[in-house]
């Protein structure tokens, strides 16, 4: 399939779904999704139209919480983001690791450092941050203030 | 059968990632594998966020030691994504002999460690012999013979001297005679056929499902290689093949990285003879508000970094994902099955940046220590000896 092709597919099969879709240069697209279509979008892409899926980046942009999902098309050199937009004061979506077993340990992570809530995975403990952590500190918060005062950090310029 | 954990990890002072690998094993057999990282996590993607976009480059670069080069690649493709601009000729060319040298010295560096593991001293002073040579190169063309600061946002931030290219190609000609006798060593080496042929075998399906990548994934079938799928730098420019074979254990990921060496050989070659003349910096002033996205083939697979500007000169947001990232949990389906002497080149195979499989404790329920820091790269060892005893060479 070309690239018109697969573009004008999801176009028609997720049309309902679709909030904005900005075909950003010949290599990137980011298609803006409602979050409760992320399974099937997602499950689309990586099955039917056989895409890798790279990883997701979640990203507080102090209003909302979006999370962006990165898949690759190999064969005609494209990257699709998907981007869905959550509620700030309590980021919740539908899992994408029962059908998708690559964004476990993402999905993981996001919940630690962005504290968004994977609703049906399997495993949502920690990656990366240690146990003495307190819950509900979510270092990649735009308002994350440091709470422990014996650490002795560099504070960057 | 009564089932035992056995903890390996989290820390070596050699390793520069250390993970916590819990095996489940009966007797021998390992039934279940758990993985446990973080103990390095630095807060980079946080500490990236309060430094500005020239200086983050300092920073990512430090994210590893030996893929120092994949890191500031893809942050600053990233960059230029945002742009969408792309780099003079000459600095696309000087990007890529750094980042095909650094494939070279980290792919040599692995099949050495491989060596130590499997009781092949041999191959590992041979291996790492050979990365002197190439890190001799690097420090030439770069001054440094790791980290080389070589990137910037817009171009590299030195060039290459005319006077330095005779003498590169020289050594890397003069390298080839070795590796031809290393890659024949190994890879005719019945005992080392019976350690690794069908050991570990990552399915192919598994590793589309897992997105494997890199070597890991390539040696299990799936053509997947960044520089082939999305060419950046020079890489549609210059001629070379992507290695693939399909039965996915630890010998066909040997054979990728071996064949990996001499195709990085050939492109940095390549590179050094037909470098053009021209700029190497674009000079870029300043970063617009935008997203970007870089990815690139690093040693071990593809580097992926987001980049978020809100127009100021510093990032709202910098997401790095490494490739050991989405490699590591293929072990769930890898390990699982494999003898514990075989486990250690098995968690080896995907180059992890060695996860600390020396400090392995085994104990029984009074606490007494079974088996200790080195034991299970004796096992591994050991087994090696007992086929080339089989085998009737000593």
């Amino acid at each position: 399939m070309t690239r018109e092709e697969i573009l004008a597919g999801i176009r028609t099969r997720f049309g309902e779904d679709i909030i904005d879709f900005f075909d950003k240069s010949p290599k990137r697209v980011y298609i803006e999704i409602r979050p409760e279509a992320i399974v099937r979008v997602g499950t689309y892409i990586f099955s039917d139209l056989g895409a890798r899926f790279n990883t997701a980046s979640g990203v507080d942009s102090r209003t909302t919480i979006e999370i962006l999902y990165h898949f690759t098309l190999e064969d005609i050199n494209l990257l699709i983001s998907i981007r869905v937009k959550l509620d700030r004061s309590q980021p919740e979506i539908d899992s994408l690791t029962p059908c998708l077993e690559a964004a476990n340990w993402v999905e993981r992570e996001m919940h630690e450092l962005l504290g968004i809530d994977f609703r049906g995975h399997p495993d949502l403990r920690r990656l990366l941050l240690p146990d003495q952590w307190p819950e509900g500190v979510y270092p990649l918060r735009q308002d994350y203030q440091e709470w422990d005062e014996e650490a002795v950090r560099d504070r960057g310029v | 059968m009564k089932e035992t954990i056995i903890p390996i990890g989290p820390y070596h002072p050699l390793q520069e990632e250390p993970e916590f690998f819990t095996l489940t094993v009966e007797g021998e057999r390992v039934v279940n594998i758990d993985v446990r990282v973080g103990y390095n996590h630095r807060g980079i993607e946080k500490l990236s966020e309060m430094k500005t976009f020239d200086q983050s480059t300092f920073v990512i670069e430090r994210i590893c030691g030996i893929c120092s080069t994949s890191h500031p690649f893809a942050y600053t493709r990233a960059l230029e994504d945002i742009i969408s601009m792309e780099v003079p000729r000459r600095a696309r060319y000087i990007r890529t002999i750094i980042a095909e040298g650094e494939r070279i010295h980290s792919h040599l560096l692995w099949l050495g460690l491989a060596g130590h593991f499997l009781g092949y001293k041999t191959v590992y002073m041979w291996a790492w012999k050979l990365r002197e040579e190439i890190l001799d190169v690097m420090e030439m063309l770069s001054g440094n013979r790791n980290n080389y600061a070589m990137f910037k946002p817009g171009g590299v931030r030195r060039d290459i001297k005319a006077a330095d290219l005779p003498v590169a190609l020289g050594k890397l000609d003069s390298i080839i005679p070795t590796l031809e006798m290393l890659r024949k060593a190994v890879l005719d080496d019945p005992v080392l056929h019976a350690r690794t042929q069908g050991i570990g075998v990552l399915s192919k399906q598994d590793a589309i499902d897992f997105s494997a990548l890199g070597p890991t994934a390539r040696a299990s079938g799936v053509a997947r290689d960044v520089r082939k799928d999305c060419p950046y730098g020079v890489y549609d420019e210059v001629e070379w093949d992507m290695i693939v074979t399909a039965n996915g254990d630890v010998f066909d990921k040997l054979v990728v990285r071996i064949g990996e060496v001499f195709e990085s050989v050939r492109i940095m070659k390549a590179c050094l003879l037909n470098l053009p003349r021209g700029e190497i910096d674009a000079g870029i002033a300043d970063i617009p508000p935008g997203e970007g996205i870089g990815h690139i083939e690093a040693p071990r697979g593809e580097t992926f970094h987001y980049v978020r500007s809100d127009g100021t000169n510093r990032p709202v947001r910098h997401k790095v994902r490494a490739p050991t990232f989405m490699n590591l949990p293929t072990f769930k389906t890898t390990v699982k099955g494999a003898t514990l002497s075989d486990a250690t080149i098995i968690l080896a195979a995907i180059d992890p940046c060695y996860c600390c499989t020396e400090r392995m404790a085994v104990r029984d329920p009074e606490g007494r220590t079974l088996g200790d820091g080195y034991d299970l790269i004796r096992l591994s060892q050991e087994k090696t000896a007992r086929i080339k005893r089989k085998m009737g060479n000593k």
